[in-house]
């Protein structure tokens, strides 16, 4: 079974919402990633999200382009990624890790080589930004080769439709981008979240994370009660960029995250009191 | 436009309803931008099949640019090089110096028909974002323009004159600092403003509907050109000639010559400073298929899939990517690809404006230098026709520069 579906299946059995950091790999430096994921996993995260350095990342906004931009000059590409998945499974067998990124350097590789060679490494599922439900039909086949599951994006100003399809095509889980605009953008309306969240449980059978705006441990605690994963990426991004080597990298995550955590597990356990009571 | 489309029969049926022209094209975005891309398709279909839209934009195009341009025997030309006639066709005659306001014209007309107030767009060279804040300025629109900080530096300017018109001047810091990066800037705040935001694409690349879209604005070229041909010589070219950047001057002037056979179609790629090596903007000469800016096609990048940073003297063709159309008419033969380097541009930048009195822009000095190239040994029957896209008043700093000279 694919380690998403697993992890998932426990967390519901266990009422817990997944936390889903994301780090840019390669960033702040090429030998932070690996102990960052390893931190995030101990600081109480379930999924991890890596994202593969790219040139052009127009969905993104500053903080993850200039980590980006910074993992590719230290010459982190997709092979130096594939090769931190697989040090980082060594010793987790357990944490799924969805790859994010976007479709150029994974065509060059060749898809059917990449599929294979994420699947060896330990990867579960892949995101790639720039190929929504309607161009994925030829990334589909051999990602189903190897049990990797593909995520999609649904927008706020996704309609009907599409969502439809995408509910249709998807794996492991959809991803709701919680604002209009790009990554570590600071404009989530919180008050939309859960009806939003509504929309997509109706057309889905897979969970939901919610994501992109995602900066405080409010924000995460308030979407932890709609959405089934709450994903974290500028905000962590831009405390990792701040440290000088890993053990500050990890420092940071650790800082960073347990927090989050735990209001995300406060807001849960205060509302199972609520129901009881 | 229905004559030639019965003409053409297969080509011109293209992209199919996802934005496809075969394997290229298509919507390669984030699902952020989808819904815009919907509706902005939409729209288009809706005001390109309405009368008082094409009669408002028929109008616009005659008073506001100044259409039709016209078509130019360039006699010195001609005889210097000795071989078939060469006739340019006059864009650089246009309002704001160039094929751009083609497109600017008819996307804010859309803008305004769609109900948005405000008007994004990206620029290279300072001519899109001349030809956007042009049209804003006119529509009273809120107009911001993304431009590299390399570009805003090289291009002064034209940041001056789309400051004059009211526009906000962005300088994009990051990658490249070039148009691909204002290209990538223009997105992020489309995505992020959807609601009241046009982004005025400045060329047919990025993801559907703009190569459709923007081709269908600067077609107004080629079926002028294809008539005033006729008219004027009494038959159809033998070749066409036009630089290709992104590839809208030459898509406009070939697009409605697609289904005559006869008709050669050559697009000349900025070589910059030479094939053989990587500092070039020739995605179609020397790149590879790929996906970029929302469309695959081909594009410039390293063997681990990052696209390169490019090169040329013209600003306009300094882009690593290429409409998908383009791409598809290589493929399927219909066009040929060609390079010419920065020393040839810049020779036939000063050919042409001392042997006919016109100042080509840098990125149409490509196109003459290769409409020279094929008119030699040619007969003098033959006529080569060539796509005068911008006129070169932008770049005589450039020009200035390189010959060691300040302004
Ligand atoms: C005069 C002129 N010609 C050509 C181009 C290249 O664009 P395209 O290939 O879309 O025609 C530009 C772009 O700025 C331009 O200003």
């Amino acid at each position: 079974m694919n380690r998403i579906d697993a992890r998932f299946g426990d967390l519901r059995r266990r009422g817990r919402c997944a936390l889903i950091p994301y780090v840019t790999a390669g960033y702040p430096g090429p030998d932070a990633t690996v102990p960052v994921m390893h931190a995030a996993v101990e600081a109480g995260a379930d999924l991890l999200e890596v994202g593969m350095p790219f040139s052009d990342v127009m969905a993104d906004g500053p903080v993850i382009q200039e980590a980006c931009a910074r993992a590719l000059e230290q010459g982190t590409g997709l092979q130096e990624v594939l090769a931190m998945v697989a040090e980082f499974r060594r010793s987790d067998a357990a944490t799924p890790v969805v790859l994010m990124g976007y479709a150029n350097p994974i065509e060059r590789r060749g898809v059917a080589r990449f599929c294979e060679e994420a699947a060896a490494a330990g990867v579960d599922g892949l995101l790639i930004v720039d190929v929504p439900a309607d161009e994925a039909a030829e990334m589909r086949a051999e990602l189903a080769r190897h049990d990797l599951h593909q995520i999609f994006l649904v927008a706020p100003t996704t309609t009907d439709a599409r969502l439809k399809r995408a509910a249709a095509l998807a794996g492991g889980f959809l991803y709701y981008v919680s604002i209009k605009g790009v990554t570590g953008a600071s404009t989530l309306d919180t008050a939309s979240l859960a009806p939003a969240v509504e929309r997509i449980r109706n057309a889905a059978g897979v969970p939901i994370a919610v994501g992109f705006g995602i900066r405080t441990p409010e924000h995460a605690a308030t979407a932890a009660e709609s959405a089934d994963a709450v994903v974290i990426g500028s905000a962590l991004v831009e405390r990792l960029g701040k440290t000088d080597s890993p053990a500050a990298a990890v420092d940071a995550a650790r800082e960073y995250l347990a927090p989050v955590r735990e209001a995300m597990d406060n807001n849960a356990s205060s509302k199972r009191d609520a129901v009881s009571a | 436009m229905a004559e030639t489309a019965e003409k053409t029969a297969i080509p011109t049926q293209l992209p199919d309803a996802g934005g496809h022209f075969g394997v290229f094209g298509g919507r390669f975005v984030s699902e952020t931008l989808m819904a815009a891309l919907e509706e902005l398709e939409a729209a288009w279909r809706k005001y390109l099949a309405d009368d008082a839209f094409v009669a408002r934009l028929d109008s616009d195009l005659a008073h506001f640019v100044g259409r039709p341009s016209p078509l130019y025997l360039a006699e010195n030309l001609t005889r210097k090089v000795g071989g078939a006639q060469i006739v340019l066709k006059r864009e650089d005659l246009n309002h704001t110096g160039a094929h751009k306001i083609n497109n600017t014209v008819g996307q804010a007309l859309l803008a305004q028909a769609m109900g948005k107030q405000r008007v994004i767009a990206e620029t290279g060279a300072g001519q899109h974002g001349v030809a956007t804040a042009t049209v804003a300025a006119r529509l009273g629109m809120k107009c911001v323009v993304y431009m590299g900080s390399e570009d805003v530096r090289r291009q002064s300017v034209n940041v001056f004159r789309m400051k004059l018109l009211g526009a906000e001047v962005i300088s994009v810091e990051a990658g490249s600092k070039t148009l691909k990066d204002a290209l990538n800037e223009a997105m992020r705040d489309w995505v992020t403003n959807v609601d009241d935001t046009f982004y005025v694409l400045g060329t047919v690349a990025g993801p559907h509907p703009y190569p459709a879209m923007v081709r269908d604005f600067n077609a107004v070229v080629g079926r002028e050109a294809r008539q005033q041909v006729q008219e004027e010589y009494g038959r159809l070219p033998n070749a066409l000639v036009a630089c290709v950047g992104g590839g809208s001057n030459a898509i406009g002037l070939f697009h409605p010559f697609i289904g005559d056979d006869e008709v050669a179609m050559y697009g000349v790629e900025a070589a910059g400073h030479g094939l053989s090596g990587h500092e070039h903007a020739a995605s179609l000469c020397a790149g590879r298929i790929g996906v970029l800016h929302g469309s695959r096609t081909y594009l410039l990048d390293d063997d681990a899939g990052q696209i390169i940073d490019t090169h040329s003297v013209s600003a306009g063709l300094d882009y690593p990517g290429v409409g998908p159309e383009h791409a598809w008419l290589k493929d399927s033969g219909r066009a040929a690809y060609v390079g010419i380097d920065d020393e040839e541009a810049l020779a036939a930048f000063h050919e042409l404006t001392r042997s006919e009195g016109i100042m080509p822009a840098l990125e149409s000095a490509h196109a003459v230098a290769y409409g020279m190239k094929l008119a030699a040994g040619r007969s003098k029957d033959e006529i080569v026709l060539v796509n005068l896209s911008g006129r070169g008043d932008k770049d005589i700093n450039t020009v200035a520069e390189l010959e060691g000279m300040t302004l």
